[in-house]
This record gives C-alpha cells, structure tokens and sequence, in this order.
C-alpha cells in the first residue's frame, strides 16, 4: 500500500536523532591523516533497530518471499527450458497454444479498455459526489477481491444459461453468453473491476477540486476540464491501475474456467490451455504456456516498478498510489 | 464594471442555519472591495456564488446592471484566485497563464503577446518554461494572478490569496496588489480574515458576521465609527469591557463613561465599552493620586511589558481586576518612565460605549 520512498526517508524518520561523531564509531583515536581512507571518519551510519533482530527480520521477509514467489517461477523456468528452446517453442505452439494466448490478450485488452472508461466515471462519481447510496456503492466495488472467481463464473452461468433470469435475452438476441466468448469477457470485466477504481480514486481524492474550478472559471467546459486538467493530474494512478487490470485478466483462471466450457482453439484462454496440458500429461505445453505467462506478468511488475519511479520524481515523495498492493487469486 | 449582489442566501444543508443569509453590497466599479470576517463567516460562499462556482438559494448577482445569477461559471468573465494557487502542475508557467486564451481559441500569436505583458506585469519575465513547482509560493500566486487576469475579467474575485504565504511574502505581496490593481483597474472583490491586509489593500471594506453583512464603508470609517460590537472588537482588536447603566452613565469597572446620545437606557442596562489599545493614554500614577470617579479615567497597574520594536505592549490590570492591553511608542513610554508593577492613569475618553438590547 506505500509509496516507494527514497532509502535516505527512513534515516530521517528514525526516532533516534543518530548524531554520530566524526569518530566515534571509526578506529578508536586513530590519527587523521589524509590519504589513508581507513583512519577517514565513517559516513553517517543509519539508525538501526538492535542488530541480530533486524538480521533475523531481514532474513525471514527475504527468505519468505523468494521461497514462496521465486522458486516456483524458477523451478517451472528450468522444466520449460530444459529440453532446449525448439521444444519449448514447439510444446507452446504445436497445440492450440497460439490461439490460448491470443485469446487471453483479446480478453485483457477488452476488459481493460471497458474497466479503463468505467473504472474512471466510477471513481470520479465517489470521490466528487454525494449521493445517497454512495458508501455501498464504494463497498460494492470491491466484491471481486472478496468473493471467489469460481462463484463469479457460476453466477453468470445462472444469470444467463438456459434456464437463467437474463437467458430469455440471450435467446431473443440470439447472442450465446454462457460457453461463448461474451460470457468470458464478463467474467474478466467482473474480476478486474476494482484496480482502476481504485487506484484513480486515490489520486483524485488527492488532488483538489480547486484546479478543476480554475479551469470552469476560465470558461474551459467540463468536458475539455476533464482531458486537459483532471486526466493529467490522474495518469500515474491510471496507468498503474490499467497494467494491474492487464495483469488480473491474464491471470484469470477459476471464472472463466467455468463459465466457457473449455473448448480447445475455441474458448481456451492461456491458463485454460496450462490446466488442460497438465490433464491431458503434455507437461512441456503446460510449463511453456506457463513460463510465458509469467514472463509477461514479471514485465508488468517491471513497468510498474519504473512508472512508480517516475511518478515520485515528478511529484515528491508521499503521493504514490496504492500501487500494487491489491492482488487476488484465481 | 461594477459587482452588486442582492439579498444573498445559500444553505448547504437544507434544514440548517444559511451560510450565507440575505447579503446585499455593492462593489464599485474599478476599486477593490474586501469581504473581511473571521473563518465560518460566509464571505468564502458568496465569492464562489458570484464566480458562479456555488448556487445560490435566493438573492441576486449583477455585474454592471446584469444579472448573472443564472449564468454558468465558465460564460461569467470571472477571474478567480485560490487560496492553494491552483495551478495547473502538468503544465509551464507560459501555458498556465494561456489557458483561458486557449479556451477561447485566440491566435498563438495573440496568446505569446497576452503571456508576455503579463509575465511582466507580475514581473516574472523569463519564467514562462517553468513549471509550477520550480517555483516560491509567492511567485506561484503571482501566476495565478495572471493566468486570472488574462482572459480580461469583468472582475476579479480573490479567495485569501495570501493566507498560505509567510508573513514577509505577504506583506509583499500586499503592496504588489494594490500596485497590480492601479494598473489594470479591474473591479476586485478580495476576501480576508486579515484586518491589517483588508485596511492596506481595499478602498471599501465589507465586514461579515456569521453569514451577514454587520457593517460595509471605507476602512478609515469601518475603523473609526464601528457599527456594532462584534466590528469594534474584530477590526482593530478593542479591549472589551463590560459595566451597567447607573443613573444615566455606563459604569464601566472604576469608571463612568456618558452613554451614547439618543440611548434611553435604563439603570441596569448591560454596556460594553470598546477602547482600541493605542486610543488609551496614560500617565504615571502614584498611591496618592486622587481620582476622580466622575472622570473617564482609571487606576491601573502595569504587569508586563513587552517592547516590541518600534512600540511597547503594555498589559493593564485596572483598580476593579479587569486586564487591558496597551499599545504606546517606545519614545512615550520612556519619557513618562513606566516600568512593571508600577501604577498608571488610564485615560479612556476614545472608548466606544454600546449598550446592549435590554426588555423592560
């Protein structure tokens, strides 16, 4: 949930004032003399909690997250790779895995532009208006972190199949939702609501209504107020908050799962496509699908991680969003 | 163009007190007008109700002798300046002040010209490129002033613009507003809480009290000839103290003070009498001065002196326990060589005597 801050902020907030003498933590009454960097006064050291602890503290959280995160994604790394990168990419492409991942881009892309339009007039509407009803709709928003994608994609399959409240629509339209491409795109919609709305409502809640007011009194219309001024102010929450939303949808694996019925080059997505290799014991498929999958999420953290740099020098410290810190599972 | 607004009223909830409740002022043409009160009093609401940004409830708004109540925020013509600068961060100094010109799709050569008188009419030339955070608060808000003026306002509403700066800025900034007004003579409307920035600045002083207007005039004669009460202890910071009429005179602690002519007050009647503290004038005392009761004078001793430059605050403790300030020159204080502990005669002729509504 923090900002990145710079190392140099935590020497600063430290409750000990650390005032260090020239040479007191150096060699004791060792000479100055110039030339010799060992006898050279320390640079200020920065306060630290009791050391063994802090080892310890550092130890754990670094052993817990590489263990956790790192091997898995190195150990199915190495399995991917391990018959050389000819197998690997035959194992990817020689079996529907092209049409897997095009199929997972066209439903993030999708998503992410429906999200990107709807994500910003919904944040917008909860950091600038008051209405009645408006804390459950905030409560609302974020339903997908709490709820399971599997329940999701069997709510949708309810809502819309045969015998569902809306499947007299999808009959009348003669538009198949459930088992289809559209019933895959809603679940995805569903499952990545919430980043963007998120992430741009902090950033606006930030930033005062007074710049927007500057630009209505100097006859610019909400409109032109809203691209020249406001969307401007918000890029950094919402780029951070679409390349979480094209992270979350390429990840999606349980809604989908149950809502498109899985038909290989048809409805399989590129999670569909590692689950289906690991049933049917094409486990090379599965690792390379895998891999790239991966590969491309790590490139999104990478982006994110720079666009977070990026942001704290344009705008100082304190004001990052609440980037990265909400991630669920599928 | 003149500014008149008419019976002014704005709720915010609509059960509660207004926040704004039948304000009426006019704002002459060309001058600069304060809206002077404390936080909370409303004077915030009706400058954003005139730039069009808040609805009013009731009440008018006319620029000249149109109405505008009506007219959206961006048709109006308004310069406004905010509190917090508000300037847009994403862009240079030269395509803040061009924005409005922009908006109203004048030519870029139009705009280059425009941006550069007023670059140096805020005397900031060479600053276009910048952007806003390379710049000081006071520089900031002198960009506000100008990206405000550039669109040639009817008039000019500033919203405390000085409240965020330090005092040395402000005072700067002070006397380049007034310099800034006598060269582009747009009708201003100025809202402060600061008494000695609304005295400095203005030529017609609109004094606001929990959402009315208590008094409007010249500051000389708001300061002078306070309407009520609370002008005469907001303006000026009065020494305020209370007494009772007794036999036709406002008893006030150890002295007596003639009420105000025409006040047909009975005995009893609660009075306060307002004394600014450099209006007291004082002369040394000792344990054997004789005083006498009739006079509008009081037996007080000195507790503390602070000497603060130029002049010396006195803090008074008078003969019946009330506190007072005094504010006299360094020089004064020398020669009548008063010191802590040390017994005055305090001359309070100048009070201000208001004796409150009563019921029979």
């Amino acid at each position: 949930m923090s900002a990145v801050r710079p190392p140099v902020q935590s020497s600063r907030d430290g409750a000990a004032p650390a005032v260090v003498g020239p040479l007191s933590s150096g060699p004791a009454d060792a000479p100055l003399s110039l030339g010799n960097p060992a006898t050279l006064p320390p640079i200020r050291k920065r306060p630290t909690a009791a050391g063994p602890a802090r080892h310890l503290l550092t130890g754990l959280s670094v052993g817990y997250v590489v263990l956790l995160l790192g091997a898995p994604v190195v150990a199915i790394a190495v399995r991917a790779f391990a018959e050389g990168p000819g197998a690997f990419l035959h194992a990817l492409f020689n079996s529907g895995g092209a049409s897997a991942l095009a199929m997972s881009a066209g439903l993030a892309l999708g998503a992410t532009v429906v999200n990107t339009v709807f994500g910003v007039i919904v944040a917008w509407v909860l950091t600038r208006d008051r209405f009645w009803g408006r804390s459950f709709l905030n409560a609302l928003v974020d339903l997908p972190f709490a709820i399971s994608p599997v329940i999701v994609g069997f709510s949708l399959i309810l809502l819309f199949g045969p015998h569902g409240w809306l499947g007299g629509l999808s009959r009348w339209t003669g538009i198949k939702v459930v088992f289809a491409l559209p019933g895959m795109a809603l679940a995805t919609v569903f499952v990545s609501l919430p980043f963007i709305v998120r992430e741009v409502g902090l950033v606006l809640a930030e930033i005062s209504r007074e710049q927007e007011e500057a630009a209505f009194t100097l006859g610019a219309s909400p409109l032109r107020t809203f691209f020249q001024v406001t969307l401007p102010n918000i890029r950094f929450g919402l780029l951070t908050g679409i390349l979480l939303t094209v992270a979350r949808c390429l990840g999606e694996f349980g809604a989908i799962l149950v809502v498109s019925g899985g038909v290989a080059g048809m409805t399989e997505t590129g999670t569909l496509f590692v689950f289906r290799s690991l049933e049917d014991r094409r486990d090379l498929s599965a690792y390379a699908m895998a891999v790239t999958l991966a590969s491309i999420s790590i490139l999104l953290i990478v982006a994110l991680e720079m666009l977070k740099r990026r942001q704290h020098r344009q705008t100082g410290p304190g004001r990052g969003g609440a980037s990265g810190a909400r991630t669920t599972t599928s | 163009m003149s500014l008149t607004v008419k019976n002014l009223t704005k709720r915010f909830t609509a059960r509660g007190t207004p926040a704004v409740s039948d304000v009426s002022f006019v704002a002459p043409t060309g001058g600069i007008t304060t809206l002077l009160g404390p936080s909370g009093s409303g004077k915030s609401t009706v400058l954003r109700v005139i730039a069009g940004l808040e609805h009013p409830d009731g009440g008018q708004v006319m620029f000249g002798d149109r109405d505008f109540t009506h007219v959206p925020v961006q048709a109006r013509g308004v310069g406004f300046v905010f509190q917090s600068y508000a300037l847009f961060k994403h862009m240079t100094v030269r395509k803040n002040i061009a924005f409005g010109l922009s908006v109203r799709k004048a030519s870029p050569k139009d705009i280059d010209a425009k941006v550069d008188e007023l670059l140096s009419l805020v005397q900031l030339d060479g600053y276009g490129e910048r952007y806003p955070n390379q710049l000081s608060g006071g520089q900031r808000q002198r960009i506000a002033f100008a990206r405000a003026l550039a669109i040639e306002p009817q008039v000019l509403l500033l919203d405390e613009p000085f409240g965020a700066l330090d005092a040395q800025v402000r005072v700067e900034l002070r006397a380049f507003l007034r310099r800034f007004h006598d060269q582009s003579h747009v009708t201003t409307l100025l809202v402060t809480h600061d008494q000695d920035e609304a005295m400095e600045v203005s030529d017609h002083v609109v004094v606001m009290s929990e959402g009315t207007v208590a008094q409007a005039g010249p500051p000389q004669e708001v300061y002078d000839r306070p309407a009520t009460p609370f002008v005469a202890a907001f303006v000026g910071g009065a020494n305020v103290l209370r007494g009772t009429v007794q036999a036709g005179r406002a008893s006030v602690g150890a002295f007596a003070m003639d009420v105000p002519a025409g006040t047909d007050a009975p005995d009893g009647a609660a009075v306060h009498a307002f004394v600014r503290p450099h209006d007291v004038k004082l002369t040394k005392a000792d344990s054997t001065s004789v005083v006498d009761e009739s006079a509008d004078v009081s037996v007080a001793r000195v507790e503390r002196m602070a000497r603060l430059g130029g002049y010396v605050k006195l803090s008074l403790k008078l003969s019946d326990g009330a506190s007072m300030t005094v504010q006299m020159p360094r020089a004064e204080v020398d020669s009548l060589g008063i010191g802590e502990g040390d017994l005055v005669m305090a001359d309070l002729r100048a009070a201000k005597i208001f004796v409150e509504d009563y019921s029979i």
